[in-house]
């Protein structure tokens, strides 16, 4: 006999079930507890290789960070990194997407060629732009050959002002690809009509930008900015193994800082703690993402 | 008359600008790349150190695979990219089937709990890798399984996002073959395995691209739970090789293009599907 499509709640929980069974169990083990744990470890006094059982200490953990100058200037740091790369990430963006959407020959070729950095790791990318930024490397080269040797070459990656500017504009380079191409969707979903309509009325193109397309894109737009801004709150990889925090501490981040006490130093309850702090910046920051995108939908 | 004609001008020159801004920025996004090609070439590290500053550095005097040699005798780099390869592949191959089958189990049947199934989802893919990564490496110390295969695998073959990308797929996607097969006596595995599967292709592909570029150049969960070269992938490889002094700027970049180069053309052979990909993954 057939087995019929079951309204059936029970059995339909039954067949879901065998389906749901291998990934609930994995998100719940690798994602749900590890989570939940964070916040519990951060009570504790917790090392990563136990001599002594931890024991519950309270606020101890989060009052340490509020002293933790270290911290403080991660954070610092982080904020500054988030300030400089998402805006000119983001415009950057759309301008290569705007560019790449026009009706010309090769933008195929052009577009394949802004991705690529973004299918490079991130390892390999810091290690040639560490190249690039040898005191006598390519940017000083290039630098001298355009002010005609007036510039005196910079030790990018060990100077005080320059190791920050110099991650960013790497970051830049190797992120700013995946942002056009969600931007290139956005463009190519905005109704060709409106264009039509608008050279009828005899607006130019930068009009139909400014009226069109910006407003066409705000949802986009906002993606964009907040993914770009969680994914540089995780700044890592770059400041590890280009400069480990330094000159100085100037480009020390708050993964830095994390790792440095969680794996490092053993402090698992303390990182836990800054892990939570980390967690809530980034779920602030979601949060107000969700609004804006609300408000965008009830104004369409 | 003269109207069409001054307009056509006006195309021409805004065609001409375009074309060389497009070029200008096609050279910001090579320069590197080609830069660490031609580098990996030369054989002369003393060459490479006098011209690392001019634009000659882009064209050796002589060309060799001399430093890619060397790589292979300084460290054990087939060992890594067996590591690496087997890694992302185990993850992004199991990936798939685990995420696929729990989308479908959220998608085709009705339950008690199941919206708040998909929400909790949701809410999952907010948390970053880096909010749990402290834990999680406290939870498998514990367990003992630092230092092995399995801590890169097992943590990261679920994932909320591709799950969420799989249902979305799913839910959009007319139900009338399967319940034919249903009718037909087919069990729930079978139609999954033998109908829904085949004809989630397009997001299949898209996942796997995701999954596999995230996988690829992960690097803080290696670092902390890898300790020698047994289980070590590329990127951690590539950091150590990094830090060893004297720099050979050569035999560095011969690294890299090693691990760089292979990937590249992959993706410019499915760069359609990967623009695919990722226009996907910021629908919403």
């Amino acid at each position: 006999m057939a087995r019929h499509v079951s309204t059936d709640r029970r059995r339909g929980f039954r067949h879901a079930l065998i389906f749901l069974i291998p990934g609930l169990a994995l998100l719940i083990t690798f994602m749900i507890v590890p989570f939940v744990s964070a916040f519990i470890v951060s009570f504790t006094n917790t090392r990563l290789i136990a001599r002594v059982p931890a024991r519950f200490i309270g606020f101890d953990n989060y009052v340490r960070m509020f002293q933790d100058d270290v911290f403080g200037k991660s954070l610092l740091n982080i904020f500054y990194f988030v300030a400089v790369v998402v805006p000119i990430q983001t415009m950057f963006a759309l301008a290569l997407a705007v560019l790449v959407n026009q009706r010309i020959k090769g933008t195929t070729f052009f577009r394949t060629a802004y991705f690529l950095p973004t299918v490079t790791v991130m390892v390999v990318v810091s290690v040639i732009w560490s190249f690039l930024y040898h005191p006598e490397g390519l940017i000083n080269g290039f630098m001298q050959t355009i002010t005609f040797g007036r510039w005196t070459p910079i030790d990018f990656l060990n100077n005080r002002s320059w190791a920050f500017p110099s991650i960013m504009l790497l970051s830049i380079w190797q992120g700013v690809g995946f942002q056009m191409i969600i931007f290139l969707a956005g463009l190519q979903s905005i109704p060709e009509t409106l264009y039509e309509a608008a050279t009828i009325d005899g607006a130019n193109r930068w009009k139909q930008f400014r009226y069109i397309t910006l407003p066409q894109l705000k949802s986009t737009t906002a993606f964009v900015i907040i993914s770009t801004t969680i994914l540089a709150f995780r700044l890592f990889d770059q400041v590890y193994i280009m400069t480990r925090g330094g000159p100085e501490r100037t480009t020390y981040t708050v993964m830095l800082h994390i790792y440095e006490q969680g794996f490092r130093r053993q402090n698992v309850g303390y990182a836990s703690a800054l892990t939570v702090a980390f967690f809530l910046i980034v779920l602030g920051i979601s949060i107000v993402q969700r609004l804006i995108l609300k408000e965008e939908r009830e104004v369409a | 008359m003269e109207k069409p004609r001054s307009k056509k001008k006006a195309e021409l020159v805004s065609k001409t600008i375009s074309y060389i801004l497009l070029t200008l920025l096609a050279f910001f996004f090579f320069f590197p790349l080609i830069y660490m090609i031609s580098t990996s070439l030369n054989p002369d590290e003393r060459e490479i150190e006098r011209q690392m500053g001019s634009a000659r550095a882009f064209i050796p005097e002589q060309v060799s695979f001399e430093n890619f040699r060397n790589v292979f005798d300084r460290m054990p780099f087939g060992r890594y990219l067996f590591n690496s390869i087997f890694i992302v592949g185990s993850t992004v191959f199991i990936g798939v089937f685990v995420n696929s089958m729990a989308a479908y189990g959220l998608a085709r049947f009705t339950f008690a709990g199941r919206g708040a199934l998909v929400s909790l989802v949701i809410a999952l893919m907010i948390i970053p890798f880096e909010a749990i990564a402290i834990p999680l490496l406290l939870m498998t110390a514990r367990w003992g399984w630092l230092d092995s295969y399995h801590v890169q695998i097992i943590p990261f073959i679920a994932n909320p996002f591709y799950l969420f990308l799989f249902y979305q797929f799913f839910i959009g996607f007319p139900v009338a073959l399967e319940e034919a097969a249903l009718l037909d006596g087919a069990g729930w595995f079978k139609i999954f395995w033998k109908i829904a599967l085949p004809l989630s292709k397009p997001i299949i592909a898209s996942v796997a691209i995701l999954h596999f570029l995230m996988q690829w150049g992960m690097f803080l969960w290696p670092l902390m739970v890898t300790v020698g070269p047994e289980f070590r992938p590329l990127p951690v490889a590539m950091q150590v090789f990094f830090g060893q002094y004297p720099r050979l700027w050569g035999d560095i970049m011969a690294f890299a293009a090693m691990m760089t180069l292979p990937v590249i053309a992959v993706f410019v052979l499915l760069q359609g599907q990967y623009v695919r990909s990722v226009a996907q993954s910021g629908i919403k």
